[in-house]
C-alpha cells in the first residue's frame, strides 16, 4: 500500500467514523437545528448527480452527446429502466445500464 | 410455573442470543442489496489502479459504500487527496442524521457499545434497527439486536468486495473495457428513489447542470459548488412550495 493509498484511507476513516459517532460520544452536548437538518436531505441525490452528469455526458473531458458515446446510451437505458421499474429502481438501473453496455461492446465495440 | 407462562416466552425473546439472531435475520434482504455495490467497487477499485490491500482497508475501515464508490471514481481521475477526503465528509453527512435520531436510545449505553456501535452505523442497518428501538416492548437488549445487524452487514459488505476484487483482477486490461459504465449506472439506480417531490427533481437538475458548467474546475473544485448549488436550489424551491401553498390558502 503506497503512502497516498495509506492518507486515503486513513482521512476517509477518520471522517466518516466522527460523523457517525462524534454526536454519540458527546451525546446530548450536540443539537442539529431544523434548517440544518433538512438540507441533509439533500445531499445524497446533490452528490450522486454531480457525479453521474460528467461522467456520463464527458467521458473525455468534454461534452459528448453522440451514440458513440456509450456512458451516455447506457445510462439513458438505466435512467428509463429505472424510472418505469421505481420500486426496484436499483435492481433496474444497474441491470439495464449493463446489458444495454455489453450489447453495445458486442455489436459495435 | 402458571404465572411465567405467559411472559416467559416474551422475556426468553430478550435475552442477547435472541435480539442478535434477529437483529442479522431481519438483514437478511438487505444482505442481498450490497452484493452489486460489493462487487462493483472491488471490481472498479482494481480498474482504478488501488493496490489490493488499499482496496480491503478501505472497505475493512471506512466501511461505506457510497463512500468508496465515489473515492474510487475520484482516485481513477487523479483528484487529490484532500478533495476526496472532503467529498467523503459531504457523502457521509447523511450519518448525522442517523446518529441524532438514534441518540436518546443509544446515549443510555456505555462508551464501550456506542463507538462499535456508531462505527458501523450504515443505512441499512440505521433502516432496520430504527424500528427495533421505536417498538412498544421493554426489552433491555435492543443494543444486541442493532449489533447483529450491524455484523450481518459488516461481514456480507467485506465478502462482497473481495469477491468483487478477485474479478476485477481476473479481467485483462479492465480498465480499457469502460467497465467503470457500472459507477454511473448504479448511482442513477440510487437516486431515483430521492426523486419523490418537486424540490428534490430540481436539486437532481441543478447539481448536474451544475456539475458540468464547472467541470474543468482544478481541484474538483466543480463537483463541491455543483453540490452545494443543487441542496440550495432544492431547499429555495421548497421553500417557494411551500410559501405558495399557504399563498392560495389565504
Amino acid at each position: 500500500m503506497s503512502g497516498t493509498e495509506l492518507t486515503i484511507i486513513l482521512g476517509m476513516t477518520l471522517v466518516t467514523f466522527g460523523i457517525r459517532g462524534l454526536i454519540l460520544l458527546f451525546s446530548g452536548r450536540i443539537e442539529i437545528s431544523g434548517a440544518w437538518e433538512s438540507a441533509l436531505v439533500y445531499v445524497p441525490p446533490a452528490v450522486l448527480s454531480a457525479i453521474i452528469a460528467p461522467s456520463v455526458l464527458m467521458p473525455r473531458g468534454s461534452l459528448d452527446v453522440s451514440f458513440g458515446n456509450f456512458y451516455l446510451i447506457s445510462g439513458c437505458a438505466a435512467l428509463i429502466a429505472g424510472i418505469i421499474f421505481h420500486r426496484y429502481a436499483l435492481w433496474a438501473a444497474i441491470v439495464t445500464g449493463l446489458a444495454v453496455f455489453g450489447l453495445y461492446r458486442f455489436f459495435l465495440l | 410455573m402458571s404465572i411465567n407462562e405467559g411472559s416467559t416466552p416474551a422475556v426468553q425473546n430478550y435475552i442477547p442470543s435472541r435480539e442478535f439472531m434477529k437483529g442479522a435475520r431481519d438483514t437478511i434482504p438487505l444482505l442481498l442489496g450490497a452484493l452489486p455495490f460489493g462487487m462493483i467497487y472491488g471490481t472498479l477499485a482494481i480498474t482504478a489502479g488501488l493496490s489490493r490491500a488499499a482496496a480491503i482497508g478501505m472497505s475493512a475501515l471506512v466501511f461505506a459504500g457510497s463512500a468508496q464508490f465515489i473515492a474510487v471514481g475520484l482516485i481513477a481521475s487523479g483528484t487529490p487527496v484532500l478533495v476526496i477526503i472532503a467529498t467523503t465528509f459531504i457523502v457521509n453527512l447523511r450519518h448525522l442524521l442517523y446518529s441524532t435520531t438514534l441518540l436518546p436510545h443509544l446515549k443510555k449505553l456505555p462508551v464501550i457499545w456506542r463507538m462499535p456501535l456508531a462505527f458501523w452505523l450504515t443505512d441499512e442497518t440505521f433502516a432496520v434497527s430504527v424500528h427495533r428501538w421505536m417498538a412498544e416492548d421493554s426489552s433491555p437488549n435492543k443494543h444486541w439486536y442493532q449489533l447483529g445487524s450491524s455484523l450481518a452487514m459488516y461481514l456480507n459488505w467485506q465478502f462482497w468486495c473481495f469477491m468483487g476484487l478477485v474479478l476485477g483482477e481476473s479481467i485483462p486490461n479492465a480498465a480499457e473495457w469502460g467497465l467503470d459504465v457500472a459507477m454511473p449506472v448504479t448511482f442513477i439506480g440510487m437516486t431515483i428513489p430521492f426523486v419523490k417531490n418537486l424540490p428534490m427533481l430540481v436539486c437532481v437538475l441543478t447539481a448536474s447542470f451544475c456539475a458540468l458548467v464547472f467541470n474543468g474546475l482544478p481541484y474538483k473544485a466543480g463537483l463541491m459548488i455543483a453540490c452545494a448549488l443543487g441542496i440550495l436550489s432544492g431547499l429555495i424551491s421548497e421553500r417557494l412550495r411551500r410559501a405558495g401553498r399557504s399563498g392560495r390558502r389565504i
